[in-house]
């Protein structure tokens, strides 16, 4: 991904202009993509946060009798094998899906930023040992190093948060470290270094700013990423414990019924389809709202 | 190119060696007692220890890692905890399955995704173009085991095309190759994507080349210039591009293998972590990341064979 500091844009001597400060969101919009991205990233996201509101039943609750019943008024989209409905414990897997996307996101945005900075600002032998970090970890198909590690963790939401930390946040500091690199010999950094700025100060005040942009559009465009692995592993058997609802546990119940009762998979599926899909066309949308070179051979 | 060659290979050893003293260091420095997850809380002390002992868990840090080091170089991978069978053997029976079925998938994703983007290329910016863009973006985004299921669940339990589950009868190649539609679609997809927008744009590069506007002032019909010496061009870059997707054809074939009952790396994987066998996930994780490595490496020397520029700048 390429960077735009505000040199390159704005020419020397040309009159700045600044745009409406929701300019960027009227874009977006413009965009069918993108106001469709929009719709269902905030339709999954309403829908967890309501979760507790808008589900019909507790979505721990069994009811045994009702077992495996298909799709009707009373269950929108059926029951499981043990009785629970199947809506509610998709609206409660949305919650599990964004809490592990959010945390471990955030997470690796704050390290892989520290790390990328400290490898691009900092002395050369750095440099290399942190990049031969960040390349062996990408070295591992992702679901496999996940495998290795919760053999010997155990299966947990905190372990699924720990595995997609490790494994993102060298995408992170790669992008960081780059844009770094080629940050640091501007003629901005080189006045504050000359006015006697030391390494910490530049790193946070000068060099962050312009950093954090293409970094963003990242993290929007590897939520569906993580929320993939969350319910990948959770659909193994390998992710959060039962009770707890996740959409990958609702399709690992599903799968064991799919002859008889398919439409547990299918309902499970469809929110998956919805989330990845939605932040996928949000992320690309933005990417070109924020990052036109990319869009010039469309 | 010998130079360049032996440099990458290099770079390429080293980087899984690092990845496993990373991997070994990571299950090392989380807590966690892997005894007392496998053998239950009702485990007494004494056989922790011996559980310890048979997996090398009780030697110092370093020392475990290098002894796994040489005993790698040897072929040595460990034992099954339970059967006390070799797991280099495993590993042996099992990897066939797991590379026919990659294959598979790269077939399922070139066999759509190059035409789409040829396609999306000459239809240039058209409504067409932006529907295959919208599709390729879908593609990529949906995860490899939702294709599984509803895959399974379409063609094999609902309309019965394909077999559902297994790996064929050993022999009947045939009834093998029916076995892998599937699992290779599911696997596949998700590259058909990332190849049609790839496609497109290194089509579009040709196709403002020199010699092919030559070929259209001689009068060579579009569809010849477009489909033979364009697409010619146009795929060589590609190749080079495939060997970092494997990565994530060897998650999806994970998934796959588990969704269709196949056997293969990942199916053994998933099963050795539910009983706690360490040493064969530990044998699956190395396997497949070199398998990883190797086509990242092959990869990059076509990249750098085709385009001189590559090498000097390593």
């Amino acid at each position: 991904m390429t960077t735009t500091t505000p040199e390159d844009t704005a020419g020397a001597d040309a009159p700045i202009k600044r745009e409406p400060r929701l300019a960027w969101l009227w874009q977006l919009l413009r965009n069918p993509l993108g106001a469709l991205g929009l719709f269902l990233v905030l339709l999954i996201v309403i829908s967890a946060l309501g979760a507790d509101v808008f589900s019909p039943y507790d979505y721990k609750a069994l009811d045994v009798k009702n077992r495996l019943a298909g799709p009707s008024w009373a269950h929108l989209l059926g029951t499981d094998n043990l009785g629970r409905d199947t809506f509610s414990r998709i609206l409660h897997g949305g919650q599990v899906a964004l809490y592990v996307a959010l945390v471990s996101i955030g997470v690796s945005l704050v390290l892989g930023l520290a790390l990328g900075m400290l490898a691009g600002y900092g002395p050369r032998w750095l440099d290399n040992i942190l990049l031969l970090c960040f390349d062996s970890v990408r070295a591992f198909p992702v679901i496999m190093f996940a495998l290795a590690v919760i053999t010997v963790v155990g299966p947990s939401l905190e372990t699924i948060i720990g595995v997609v930390i490790m494994t993102t946040t060298p995408g992170y500091a790669r992008i960081a470290r780059n844009a770094t690199l080629s940050l640091k010999n501007n003629e901005f950094i080189l006045a504050e270094r000359s006015l006697g700025a030391r390494g910490k100060r530049i790193m946070i005040s000068h060099l962050l700013p312009n950093l954090i942009a293409p970094l963003l559009i990242l993290c929007s465009m590897d939520i569906p990423v993580v929320i993939t692995i969350e319910a990948g592993l959770s659909f193994l058997g390998l992710g959060v414990k039962p009770p707890t609802p996740s959409w990958g546990s609702i399709l690992y119940d599903g799968y064991s019924f799919i002859r008889n009762t398919p439409w547990i998979v299918i309902a499970g599926g469809i929110p998956l389809i919805i989330t990845t899909l939605g932040f996928t066309f949000l992320g690309e949308s933005l990417r070109d709202v924020f990052d036109p070179k990319m869009k010039k051979d469309r | 190119m010998l130079l360049y060659t032996l440099k990458r290979l290099g770079l390429a050893i080293l980087i899984v060696c690092v990845a496993m003293l990373l991997l070994l260091s990571a299950i090392h420095l989380v807590p966690g007692d892997p005894a007392g997850i496998a053998l239950g809380p009702r485990a007494t002390p004494e056989m922790r220890a011996e559980f310890k002992a048979l997996m090398g868990l009780d030697q110092p840090f370093f020392i475990q890692y290098f002894k796994f080091l040489g005993n790698v170089v040897t072929g040595d991978l460990g034992v099954d905890v339970w059967s006390k069978r070799p797991v280099t053997q495993m590993i042996a029976d099992q990897l066939p399955h797991t590379v026919a079925l990659t294959i598979v998938g790269l077939g399922w994703s070139m066999m759509i995704g190059i035409p789409l983007g040829c396609f999306s290329a000459v239809h240039r910016n058209s409504f067409l173009d932006r529907f295959t863009a919208v599709i390729s973006v879908g593609c990529i985004a949906i995860p490899s085991f939702i294709v599984g299921l509803y895959a399974l669940l379409l063609f094999a339990v609902e309309l019965g095309w394909f077999p559902a589950i297994g790996a064929g009868e050993p022999g009947d190649l045939g009834d093998q190759a029916m076995h892998l539609v599937l699992p290779g679609l599911a696997v596949g997809l998700g590259w058909v994507g990332y190849l049609a927008r790839f496609v497109r744009t290194s089509m579009l590069e040709v196709m403002g080349e020199n010699h092919i506007r030559m070929a259209r002032a001689y009068g060579i019909p579009t569809r010849r210039i477009t489909y033979i010496y364009a697409l010619k061009l146009a795929i060589l870059p590609t190749v080079a591009l495939l060997g970092v997707g494997v990565g994530s054809l060897i998650s999806g074939a994970v998934f796959a293998e588990i969704i269709f009952a196949r056997p293969g790396i990942g199916k053994m994987v998933v099963d050795a972590v539910n009983t706690r066998n360490y040493p064969i996930v530990m044998g699956g994780v190395l396997v497949t990341t070199m398998l990883f490595a190797l086509s990242t490496l092959i990869s990059d020397l076509i990249a750098a064979w085709l385009d001189p520029r590559v090498r000097q700048g390593f």
